[in-house]
């Protein structure tokens, strides 16, 4: 939250720029151009990113009362956009449901879903996506009052659980139940808002969506102690960002992106010591291929030199963006589990930049 | 005979009797309630037993209502401030998030500092329907109906001025075509009006806006559609659709009573599919399927789909409103204009219409009354209405877990809307009743 | 419109198809025809372009496909790997059945709150036209999701039931259990159904009629034919009456045929009555009515009560004075004035507003969204558009299904409409 402050400045500085709109037919800004093949040069055309995001999920993207968008997914949108534009506020933020989001990116109206979603092998091949990386490793977890003195997954036969509809859970449920061969009662719910206020009052025994979900939604409580999360992680959920199928110019931007937070954060680049770092040469040829000041990396790519270092200044690497949006110090608290870095036991990990 | 009386019976009195106070079960409030509540037994089981439900409704919501905690940062901060007034167990609501978020349930992500933007948007629409209400203003307010769509447009996106000016334009050409063309063939006449502000707008208005823009840069600032939320979203859809809506749903109406049958047929068959189809598929259709339906690659923005899906929807329901208001109109009235020899436009346009839109004006107000209630499935496909605002206020880390306040709100805002606007329908109702007698 | 005299037949110009109004009226529907159906193409060119941009396909072959979601509640036998397809049929059954008990309600509160608000009584009156009002003025959505959302904080957890103080407990004698995840209530077994073994346990999760259908279908069979018999009956004393003028007493044999047949079948079915128990988590066997059912239910029947009771109030309203007088004149009770003059003349005016409310409530049974009702919106609609990726195709199906069921109600309905409707000149 504490970037919130600061970007709103830059956005009013934005505003100030934009005060007055000049550019051709004012209706063009609600016909919002024609998509072509080359989504990168529709995107510098337009002057902005638009970026998918849910309509609300603590910790991964909310508004504030600005209209400020922040969280997890958020800020990965703000660090594509920086890598392009060198601006982390020339992102426009459509919140989609879990019903729309694929429907939004496949026809164009946003170019980048970030949006906790799972990457799938029907979602790759048959919905025509591409996912370009895994920001976040989940799984499916349950959680359940601690009252309850349920102590594996496995005995909750006959519990009545609240799932949110539209996503991969649902599936997932159907599944662990039937290969367990014990029953239970579905109760679909559309958003994880109105989910957790049917937890709370008993509509359901089992609460289920991703562990990361769980916990945010945990830290929430009034009591949070009287809730646990089984031990049972029924599914793996790799979340990330996702592009149309076909670009692959523009979904390598998005990727590499991503890989340069990680990266970052394996180096030891950081939004602090960025602007340091990247300003001349350093010992570490890996860091100045990174942050441009030894190789030509970006033009690789269609963007400038210094397109990684900017991401890394939108909102800092990797680790930074976990810790500030739902890391422990958060009210979500999630430890870095299955996301710490490979080098300390987790599965984050960067192809090298070379 | 009133003489004689004394003398034949003597017990009949002949002074008068002071005048008493009438029985205490007859006047003022006992009466009343005598009357009113308890006039029989079973009416006065009833009454209990509305009191009963009065008394339970209130004793449940009462010391919530009250305790109402309006200062606060977050839920956690309201649930410290009540138990530390009025102790944990306490039922208090936490309105705090009424007053921190409400520019955003009124206003979405409109800039803070154009707020007076759709305010005076709001205005300007007033003041253009006040001469369609009210029939005593004067008849030139007209021009300012006409005028203030676009006013409406440039307040609530801005942008150049030049564009909506420019637009509007391409109407003045038409008419003016129109009007030089009409005395020499009526059949051109239509056509250039329609061909016109087509060509002008496709070849001419570019360029033109674009030298203005250059000669005088005069403009708002531009704001973007997904700005738009909370009560601001549903009332530009509602009103945006009733306004487009409206010519749209007097062509169905009147092509629903044409005589030829392929016009006829295609009316029924659009009314019909459009109202056999809940408006929340149709704004599925919007958000799924309308890319679908227009030229590879265009590319909408949602909140312009949803507002041409919930303008044809709203059309098909003006159209049975017009309908009735057609069929209300004395058969006379059109054989009247058919003697008199106008043609099917004239006479629609000089008899038929004015008279029968006057008797539809409750009926259009009701449905606009239905789709500003029904802006509110929107927050199905992502956009933020207030409802949709509700939810992500409540997917902040510091508002989460909070409920009824918020729906309270939004509830209570739509009821002050809808409940004046149905007034003002019944209003209207009763004073055409009183004009046909 | 009519011309006097007839043009010459040999002397056709090209213009006369605008001027003549003989042609003209087909000239115009040529036109719009060609352009209706140009729009079309148009359409359809786009669609056809678009999707093969996308890569995808047009054909239905997913509805055969396995759905591998499970619904709560299925009026006929489902599971997960089942197709689609029977998912979406799932799905409708649910869709009519809340759409039809909501009629139901919708009405007998709307009758009752019109009536009442007529009424003398200043605290019923005052009461019924702030629920009209409160109603009619608020988001049916809204409503919804609040009545949803009481009925989970204000009832009883099923663990309340539980233990030995419970907090909560099953009323009408250990019958009927009211919980916030919905109401269990009794449900009828047969010890020797017909329709085979499986049908006597419950399905889990499925209504009471699914399991035991044949059982069913010789009951409502017996009930059918005692009323048929019932009928004959009383057209023989009809006959009889016209004849002699004395009307013979049938009451007990109309009783009879009524009650013996169908209690005959019940005994040999070996009917028995299965009362909801706490097991687990849940209460089992039984009727569970959901709570998103009753939520909706409920919203949807208070909604449109509302309009009906001002299109009921109407309706009285518009009967003139005089009627009833003149029937108080003719002698007629209170009761039979009601029933014989006002409400025969009061429906014609509240039947076509009726109507067109129960269109409404059909349509409006959609938002079952907003509470997770898996009704044919959240089937078809929902989960199987977003597995599988298919919007076109589902959308198409659904907007048919909704096209459908409109034009079959309003349908049926104007039916009985033009039966009772005053035959005017």
């Amino acid at each position: 939250m504490a970037v919130s402050e600061s970007e709103m400045e830059t956005q009013e500085e934005v505003k100030m720029n934009k005060t007055v709109f000049f550019g051709g037919l004012a209706i063009a800004g609600l016909a919002a151009g024609v998509a072509s093949a080359a989504t990168l040069d529709d995107v510098k055309a337009r002057g902005s990113l638009n970026c998918g995001v849910t309509t609300g999920l603590v910790g991964f993207a909310a508004p504030d009362a600005n209209g400020v968008w922040a969280g997890f997914d958020v800020d990965m949108c703000r660090a594509v956009a920086a890598a392009i534009f060198g601006d982390p506020t020339a992102v426009e933020f459509v919140p989609t449901t879990g019903q729309t989001r694929f429907t939004a990116l496949a026809s164009g109206e946003i170019d980048l879903l970030a949006r906790n979603t799972t990457w799938t092998f029907s979602r790759d091949t048959d919905l025509k996506f591409d996912f370009v990386g895994v920001n976040y490793y989940d799984g499916q977890g349950f959680m359940v009052p601690k009252a309850l003195g349920v102590t594996s997954a496995k005995d909750l036969d006959g519990a009545t659980i609240c799932i949110q509809t539209g996503t991969t859970t649902e599936l997932n449920l159907a599944d662990f139940f039937r290969t367990n061969n014990i029953s239970y009662e579905p109760v679909p719910i559309e958003t994880n808002a109105e989910a957790q206020q049917q937890y709370l009052a008993g509509a359901c025994d089992v609460f289920t969506t991703d562990a990361s979900g769980l916990a945010a939604t945990r830290a929430t409580f009034e009591v949070p102690g009287d809730h646990v999360l089984l031990p049972e992680i029924i599914s793996k959920e790799p979340l990330g960002p996702l592009v149309r199928h076909g670009d692959n110019e523009w979904g390598d931007i998005a990727m590499w992106t991503l890989n340069a937070l990680v990266a970052a954060e394996e180096l030891g680049v950081t939004s602090t010591n960025v602007a340091e770092l990247g300003a001349a040469a350093t010992d570490n040829p890996e860091v100045n291929r990174l942050l441009g000041t030894e190789g030509e990396l970006g033009a690789m790519i269609g963007l400038s030199a210094d397109w990684a270092k900017n991401a890394i200044a939108a909102g800092g690497n990797y680790g930074e963006l976990f810790e500030r949006n739902i890391g422990e110090n958060t009210p979500i608290g999630l430890a870095r589990g299955l996301n710490a870095m490979w080098t300390e036991g987790g599965l984050v990990y960067s192809p090298p930049f070379r | 005979m009133s003489d004689t009386h004394a003398q034949t019976v003597s017990y009949v009195r002949d002074t008068m009797l002071p005048q008493q106070a009438p029985p205490l079960t007859e006047v003022g409030v006992i009466k009343w309630i005598r009357e009113n509540l308890f006039p029989t037994p079973l009416n006065a089981i009833l009454t209990f037993l509305s009191l009963f439900v009065v008394y339970w409704v209130v004793s449940h919501i009462g010391p919530w209502l009250f305790n109402g905690i309006w200062n606060a940062d977050s839920l956690s901060e309201c649930r410290e401030i009540r138990n530390a007034t009025l102790g944990p167990d306490a039922s208090a609501a936490c309105f705090a998030v009424i007053t921190e978020r409400w520019p955003q349930l009124i206003f979405g992500f409109y800039p803070s500092d154009a707020y007076w933007r759709p305010v005076v948007a709001l205005m300007v629409f007033f003041v253009g329907i006040s001469p369609v209400l009210f029939d005593k203003l004067p008849r030139k307010m007209l021009i300012g109906t006409l005028a203030a769509p676009f006013l409406m447009y440039m307040l609530l996106w801005g942008g150049s001025i030049w564009g909506p000016v420019v637009i509007g334009l391409g109407f003045v050409v038409g008419l003016v075509g129109f009007k030089y063309l009409a005395p020499i063939n009526s059949l051109l006449a239509t056509l250039s009006a329609i061909i016109l502000p087509i060509l002008f707008w496709l070849v001419l208005a570019g360029p033109i806006i674009g030298v203005l823009n250059a000669i005088a840069p005069i403009g708002f600032e531009f704001i973007q559609s997904k700005d738009f939320g909370g009560f601001t979203l549903s009332v530009v859809i509602g009103i945006a659709a009733i306004i487009l809506s409206l010519p749209l749903g007097i062509l169905l109406a009147l092509g629903r009573q044409s005589d030829l049958p392929i016009i006829k047929y295609s009316a029924v068959v659009f009314i019909e599919v459009i109202r056999g189809v809940p408006l929340i598929v149709w704004l599925f259709t919007a958000s799924l399927l309308l890319n679908y339906f227009l030229p590879p690659g265009t590319n909408f923005d949602l909140m312009l789909r949803v507002i041409i899906m919930v303008t044809l929807f709203s059309a098909a329901y003006i159209a049975e409103v017009v309908r009735g208001g057609l069929a209300a109109l004395p058969k006379g009235q059109y054989e009247a204009a058919d003697a008199l020899g106008l043609d099917y436009w004239k006479s629609m346009q000089l008899i038929i219409l004015p008279q029968a839109l006057k008797i539809s004006i409750p009926g259009i107000v009701n449905t606009f009354i239905g789709l500003f209630k029904d802006t509110t499935l929107v927050v199905f496909i992502g956009l933020f209405d207030p409802i949709g605002l509700a939810g992500a206020i409540r997917a902040s880390t510091e508002w989460n877990g909070i409920y009824w306040e918020l729906f309270l709100f939004i509830g209570v805002m739509f009821f002050i809307f809808c409940f004046s606007m149905g007034r003002y329908s019944l209003y209207l109702e009763k004073k055409l009743q009183r004009e046909h007698r | 419109m009519s011309t006097l005299t007839d043009p010459p037949r040999a002397s056709f110009r090209l213009s006369q198809l605008i001027y003549d109004t003989r042609y003209r009226s087909i000239t115009i529907q040529v036109v719009a025809f060609i352009l209706i159906l140009a729009g079309f193409a148009w359409l359809i060119n786009n669609t056809v372009q678009n999707l093969a941009a996308l890569g995808k396909d047009f054909n239905f072959g997913f509805l055969s496909s396995a759905a591998g979601y499970d619904i709560n509640q299925m009026l006929i036998e489902y599971n997960n790997q089942m197709s689609h397809g029977r998912a979406a049929l799932v799905g409708i059954l649910n869709t009519l059945l809340v759409a039809f008990l909501g009629c139901i309600t919708a009405t007998l509160l709307g009758v009752i709150a019109g009536v009442l608000r007529l009424s003398k009584n200043w605290v019923v009156s005052r009461l019924m036209a702030v629920y009209v009002e409160g109603f009619r003025n608020v988001p049916l959505l809204l409503w919804i999701i609040l009545i949803f959302a009481i009925m989970t904080e204000s009832m009883p957890q099923p663990n309340q039931f539980r233990g030995a103080e419970p907090t909560a407990s099953m009323i009408l004698g250990d019958h009927v259990a009211v919980t916030n995840r919905g109401i269990w209530i009794p449900r009828i077994g047969f010890t020797s159904s017909i329709s085979g073994n499986e049908s006597v346990a419950p399905i889990d999760g499925a209504a009471p009629l699914a399991t035991g259908g044949l059982d069913w279908l010789l009951i409502f069979g017996t009930l059918a034919l005692s009323l048929i018999t019932i009928r004959f009956v009383r057209r023989r004393s009809d006959r009889i009456q016209e004849a002699t003028g004395v009307r013979p007493k049938t009451w007990y044999q109309q009783v009879a045929i009524l009650v013996i047949p169908v209690g005959v079948v019940l005994i040999a079915l070996g009917v028995t009555v299965v009362a909801p128990y706490l097991k687990g988590f849940n209460f089992i066997e039984g009727t569970h009515l959901r709570n998103s059912l009753i939520a909706l239910w409920i919203a949807l029947s208070l909604y449109t009560g509302a309009f009906i009771a001002e299109i009921v109030r109407g309706g009285i309203l518009a009967i003139s004075k005089g009627q009833s007088e003149a029937a108080f004149a003719l002698g007629l009770q209170p009761g039979r004035t009601m029933s014989l003059v006002i409400l025969p003349q009061a429906m014609r005016v509240i039947i076509p507003p009726l109507i067109s409310q129960y269109l409404n409530l059909t349509k409006n049974s959609s938002l079952a969204i907003a509470v997770g009702y898996m009704d044919v919106r959240a089937t078809l609609g929902g989960i199987t558009i977003n597995q599988t990726g298919r919007e076109l195709e589902g959308m198409l199906l659904l907007g048919s299904f909704y096209l459908l069921l409109s034009l079959v109600i309003s349908g049926a309905l104007n039916f009985y409409n033009r039966s009772t409707q005053l035959q005017e000149r």
